[in-house]
C-alpha cells in the first residue's frame, strides 16, 4: 500500500505543476512558468499554438496516465487480482492509431496557417540588416547611414560578483535597437564569423544569422516598450554574452531618433587631437568592452587561440603593423577586422593602451587622424 | 589460444582472459561496467555545469571551460554511457534469447569493444591539450568547430570515427546473429521485443554512422586539407553540415531509445504477469518509427532559414512519428490493465520510464509545430524535451534492466530495499532537475550559457540541487551492483522472476559462461505473442 500513496502523491505533484502552469499563463514573476506572451499578431498566434497543443498533452496525459494509476492500484498481486491474459485485440489497436492522427491533422491546419504568415516578408516598411559578430550585433537601417554595433553593458566586476547585479544583468547593452510600432519591420540576418540566431521572445522573432547567407524575419510590433532577448545559437565562449534591446517607439519619436543619429554618425569620423593620458583612458574602456573576452583584461589571452598581449610581437612591434592586425583582423583565427566596428578615436585608444599596459611600456602611441589616414590609404 | 581452452567451458584467467575474450558474456559484462564509467564521469561534468548555475553569476569557471563541459558531457553521454550500454546488453542476451551459443562474429565483438576505451581515452586527453577541449557542442556546427575551433578538434574528429568504427561493427555483429543463429523454431515473429528493437536499431546504426563518418571528414578537410565544405567563402554552406549531422543525429536518437522500448517490453508483462500487449502492432510501430525517423531531421534546424515547403514538410513528418510511439505507450498500458503486478525495483523503473518518456514524447510534440518551435528552439524547453527521454526514458530503462537481469548475470539477487530506495530518489532527483527546465525555457532562458540573467535564478536553484540529488543517487546503484558482482547477496533460483518468460531464464543463474551449445527445444516456451 505504500507505494500506492507514493504514487498518488507523485501524481497529485505532477496535477498540480499542470495546473499552476495553465493558471499562471501571463506571469511575470520570476517563478514564471509559462511562454513570454507577445506584443506582435504572429506573436499571439504562436502563443494560441502554444497553449492548444499544451492542453491536448494534458488531456493525453490524464487519459493516459489516469488509467495507468488506475491499473497500478487496482491490478495488484497483493490484492489477490488474477491476471486476465488478453494481450491482443486489432480494433483497439486502429482505434489508438486513427484518433491520434485525427489530431494531429486538426492540429497541423492553425500551425500551417500561422508559419505562411510568418513567411510573408514582403511590403515591409522599414528594413534593418542585422548581422552577428563575435560577440555583438550590428544593425543597418537599409537605405539610411544609420549603422552601429550593440555590445553588452554588464561589467566583468557584476559577473563575478565583485559588484551587485544590475536589473537587467546580461540583457543591457549600449546601443538599443529603435523601432516604430504599427510598422513591419523586415530583418535581414546575416553573420560575419560562426552561426548566431537573434531572438527576442517578445517580438516571437527567432532565425539563425548564418555567415554567407541571408536569412529574412518580420515583426509588426504593437505596444511601445523596450524587450530584451539573447544570442540563442551557441557561437563561442561569449555566447551568453550578446544580448539584443529592442525599443519600440511612436512614429514621431522614431523619426527623431533617426535624426539624431544621422548627426551622431557624421560626429563620429570627426577626430581631434587627445593626449597620451586620454588615449590610455579610452583605451582602457574600448579594450575592456571590445576585447578582453578574448584577450582578458589582464592582457594574458586564453593561449594558444587567443594569444597574449602582454609581451606580444604585435603590441611591441611595428605600430602600423598593429594597426593594421587591428583593423584588418587576422584571417584564418579569431581575430576579428575592427575597422569598421569602431571609431578612429576608439581604434586609437585600445592600440595606445595595448601598447602601453599590463607593463608593455612601449612608450609610443596613435591619434585618431593617423587611423583614418591607415584607412584612408587602404581604401586605394 | 590451445585447444584445451577453446573447448573447456572455463573462462580463462588473468587479464588476457578480458583483453583476448570472444565469449558473448564476457564481452557484455565490459560495455557495461565500460558505459557504467562514462555514466559518472559524464555525470560529474553535468554536475559541474549545475554548479556554475546554481546562481547568476560566474563561480567555477570561465565560460571556455563551460562550453568544454557540456560538449563533453553530451558526447559521452550520448556515445560513451547510452550506446555502449545498450550494445553491452544486447551482447549478454541476445544470444541467450534467441537460443544461440555465441554472437556470429566473435572476434569482431572483442574489437568493437576494445576500440572504445581508446576513443574516450582520446576524447578525455584533449581536456589537457593546449587550447582545451572541443567546445562547440556535442552537435558541432560549423564554422564554429571548423575554422574557429580550438586544435584539439583533430583528435575529436579521429575519435568519431572510432566509435563509429566500433558502431559499426557492433551492429553488423547484431544483425548477423539474429538472422543466422536463431534456434531452430524461432522464426522473426516468435523474438522477444528486445530482439526486435536491437535489430531494427542495428539496421539504423549501419544507415547513418558512415554518415557521421562522413560529415567530420568534411570537417577534417575544411580544417587541415584548406577545402570549403561549410565555408561560404569558398562557395561552401555552413547549414549542409546541419542537414548532414541530422540526417545522421536523428535516427542516432532513436538509437538511443528503441532498445529501451525492447526492455520495458519485457519487465511490464513480467511484473503484469501478462502477456505483452499487441506484440504485432509493437514491432510494426518500431519499424514505423525507424522509416520515420530518416524523414525528419530537419526539426532541428526550424530556425535555420529553410523555405516554407521544407518546414511545412518536417512539421508533418515530426507529427507523424506521435503515432507509432503513442502506440507503444498504449500497448504498455493495456499490458499493464488487469495484470496482476507487484513493484519490484525493475517494474518502478520501467512505469516511470513510461510515465517520463511520455511526458518528453509530449514535449516534443510541443516542439514539431514548427510556428511554436521559433519560440522554442535552442532553449532550455529543448534541454528538458531531451532530458526526458534520454534520462528517465533511455537511462532509466538501462536501470530496469540491469535489475531485472543481473540475477542473470552474477547469480546474486540484489538487495531490494535499495534497489527501491535508488529508484525513489532518482525519481524525485530526475523531476526537480528537469521540470523547472520547461519553465525557465518557456520564459525565456537559451540553452548552452555559463550565467543567466535574474529571472531564470530560482529555477535554475532547484534544478542544481536536484542535479545534486540524482547525481548521487546513483552510488546508490554501482554499490548495489558491486555488490552483485562480489557475490554477496541470496543465490538467485534460474526462474529469478515469478512472471519471467524467455529462453534466459531456461539456464542456470549465473548463466553458465557457455549456454545453448546445443539448440533449446522451444516447443515448451510461451512465445512472446502469447500462444504456445
Amino acid at each position: 500500500m505504500e507505494t500506492v500513496f507514493r504514487h498518488l502523491s507523485i501524481n497529485i505533484f505532477a496535477l498540480r505543476l499542470l495546473t499552476l502552469m495553465i493558471i499562471t499563463s501571463s506571469s511575470h514573476s520570476e517563478w514564471g512558468l509559462n511562454m513570454t506572451e507577445s506584443v506582435t499578431a504572429i506573436g499571439r498566434d504562436i502563443h494560441g499554438l502554444h497553449m492548444t497543443i499544451f492542453y491536448i498533452c494534458v488531456a493525453i496525459a490524464i487519459v493516459v496516465f489516469g488509467i495507468m494509476l488506475y491499473s497500478i492500484i487496482r491490478h495488484r498481486k497483493s490484492l489477490g487480482v488474477e491476471a486476465k491474459p488478453f494481450h491482443e485485440s486489432t480494433m483497439v489497436e486502429i482505434i489508438w492509431t486513427t484518433i491520434p492522427l485525427l489530431i494531429l491533422v486538426a492540429m497541423a491546419i492553425p500551425a500551417t496557417k500561422t508559419l505562411i504568415d510568418m513567411y510573408d516578408t514582403e511590403t515591409s516598411d522599414i528594413d534593418i540588416k542585422i548581422t552577428g559578430y563575435q560577440w555583438k550585433w550590428r544593425y543597418e537601417y537599409l537605405n539610411t547611414d544609420i549603422d552601429f554595433f550593440s555590445t553588452l553593458t554588464t561589467t566583468q566586476d557584476q559577473m563575478h560578483g565583485l559588484e551587485a547585479k544590475s536589473e537587467n544583468y546580461l540583457l543591457e547593452v549600449d546601443k538599443h535597437l529603435v523601432i516604430p510600432i504599427n510598422k513591419k519591420v523586415r530583418f535581414l540576418f546575416t553573420a560575419q564569423d560562426v552561426i548566431h540566431s537573434w531572438w527576442v521572445p517578445e517580438l516571437a522573432v527567432k532565425k539563425d544569422a548564418i555567415p554567407g547567407f541571408i536569412n529574412e524575419s518580420w515583426a509588426k510590433v504593437e505596444k511601445p516598450g523596450i524587450y530584451r532577448g539573447q544570442c540563442a545559437e551557441l557561437c563561442g565562449q561569449g555566447h551568453g554574452y550578446m544580448p539584443i534591446v529592442v525599443e519600440a517607439v511612436s512614429e514621431e519619436d522614431y523619426q527623431a531618433w533617426l535624426i539624431t543619429q544621422q548627426q551622431a554618425q557624421q560626429n563620429a569620423n570627426q577626430v581631434s587631437e587627445l593626449s597620451f593620458d586620454e588615449l590610455m583612458a579610452q583605451g582602457k574602456i574600448g579594450y575592456d568592452k571590445n576585447c578582453a573576452a578574448c584577450h582578458q583584461v589582464t592582457g594574458m589571452g586564453v593561449p594558444p587561440v587567443f594569444p597574449a598581449l602582454k609581451g606580444s610581437a604585435i603590441a611591441l612591434g611595428d605600430i602600423q603593423q598593429h594597426v593594421n592586425v587591428v583593423v584588418n583582423g587576422k584571417g584564418g583565427s579569431a581575430m576579428a577586422a575592427f575597422g569598421e566596428q569602431l571609431t578612429p578615436t576608439e581604434l586609437a585608444a585600445i592600440i595606445t593602451y595595448e601598447r602601453n599596459a599590463w607593463g608593455n611600456d612601449k612608450g609610443d602611441s596613435i591619434q585618431p587622424a593617423e587611423i583614418v589616414s591607415f584607412k584612408q590609404a587602404e581604401g586605394q | 589460444m590451445t585447444t584445451t581452452s577453446e573447448h573447456s567451458s572455463a573462462p580463462a584467467t588473468g587479464i588476457t582472459r578480458w583483453l583476448y575474450t570472444t565469449n558473448h558474456k564476457d564481452i557484455g559484462s565490459m560495455y557495461l561496467i565500460f558505459s557504467l564509467v562514462m555514466l559518472l564521469i559524464g555525470g560529474s561534468m553535468a554536475l559541474l555545469i549545475r554548479s556554475e548555475l546554481f546562481q547568476p553569476g560566474l563561480q567555477l569557471m570561465q565560460p571556455e571551460f563551460f562550453n568544454q563541459m557540456t560538449t563533453l558531457h553530451g558526447v559521452i553521454m550520448v556515445f560513451g554511457a547510452i550506446m555502449p550500454a545498450f550494445v553491452g546488453m544486447a551482447n549478454w542476451l541476445i544470444p541467450m534469447m534467441i537460443g544461440a551459443p555465441d554472437m556470429a562474429l566473435p572476434r569482431i565483438n572483442n574489437w568493437s569493444f576494445w576500440l572504445l576505451p581508446f576513443a574516450f581515452g582520446m576524447v578525455l586527453s584533449t581536456l589537457f591539450m593546449e587550447g582545451g577541449a572541443p567546445n562547440f557542442g556535442w552537435t558541432f556546427y560549423a564554422p564554429l568547430s571548423t575554422t574557429y575551433a580550438p586544435p584539439s578538434v583533430t583528435f575529436f574528429i579521429f575519435s568519431v570515427h572510432i566509435m563509429g568504427i566500433s558502431s559499426v561493427m557492433g551492429a553488423v555483429n547484431v544483425i548477423a546473429t539474429i538472422m543466422n543463429m536463431r534456434a531452430p523454431g524461432m522464426n522473426y515473429m516468435k523474438m522477444p521485443m528486445f530482439v526486435w528493437t536491437w535489430l531494427i536499431t542495428a539496421f539504423l546504426l549501419l544507415a547513418v554512422m558512415p554518415v557521421l563518418a562522413g560529415v567530420v571528414t568534411m570537417m577534417l578537410m575544411d580544417i587541415h586539407f584548406g577545402t570549403s565544405f561549410f565555408d561560404a567563402a569558398g562557395g561552401g554552406d555552413p547549414v549542409m553540415f546541419q542537414h548532414i549531422f541530422w540526417f545522421f543525429g536523428h535516427p542516432e536518437v532513436y538509437i538511443m531509445i528503441l532498445p529501451a522500448f525492447g526492455i520495458v517490453s519485457h519487465i511490464i508483462p513480467t511484473f503484469a504477469r501478462k502477456p505483452l500487449f499487441g506484440y504485432h502492432s509493437m514491432v510494426i510501430a518500431t519499424s514505423s518509427i525507424a522509416v520515420l525517423s530518416f524523414i525528419v531531421w530537419a526539426h532541428h534546424m526550424f530556425t535555420v532559414g529553410m523555405p516554407l515547403v521544407g518546414e511545412l514538410f518536417f512539421m508533418y513528418s515530426t507529427m507523424l512519428i506521435a503515432v507509432p510511439t503513442g502506440v507503444k505507450v498504449f500497448n504498455w498500458v493495456a499490458t499493464m490493465f488487469h495484470g496482476s503486478m507487484t513493484f519490484e525495483t525493475p517494474m518502478l523503473f520501467s512505469i516511470a520510464f513510461v510515465v517520463l518518456f511520455t511526458i518528453g514524447g509530449l514535449s516534443g510534440l510541443m516542439l514539431a509545430i514548427a510556428p511554436a518551435d521559433f519560440q522554442y528552439h535552442d532553449t532550455y524547453f529543448v534541454v528538458a524535451h531531451f532530458h526526458y527521454v534520454l534520462v528517465p526514458g533511455a537511462l532509466f530503462s538501462i536501470i530496469a534492466g540491469v535489475y531485472f537481469w543481473i540475477p542473470k548475470w552474477t547469480g546474486v539477487m540484489y538487495n531490494e530495499s535499495m534497489g527501491k530506495f535508488h529508484f525513489w530518489l532518482s525519481f524525485v532527483g530526475v523531476n526537480l532537475t528537469f521540470f523547472p527546465m520547461h519553465f525557465i525555457g518557456l520564459a525565456g532562458m537559451p540553452r548552452r550559457i555559463p550565467d543567466y540573467a535574474l529571472q531564470f535564478a530560482d529555477f535554475n536553484m532547484v534544478a542544481s540541487i536536484g542535479a545534486f540529488l540524482f547525481g548521487l543517487s546513483q552510488l546508490i546503484f554501482v554499490y548495489n551492483i558491486i555488490q552483485c558482482m562480489r557475490q554477496r547477496g541470496c543465490p538467485a533460483s534460474p526462474q529469478v522472476w515469478e512472471g519471467a518468460e524467455g529462453l534466459e531464464w531456461t539456464v542456470d543463474s549465473p548463466a553458465p559462461y557457455h549456454t545453448f551449445q546445443t539448440p533449446p527445444n522451444l516447443d515448451n516456451l510461451p512465445s512472446p505473442t502469447g500462444h504456445h
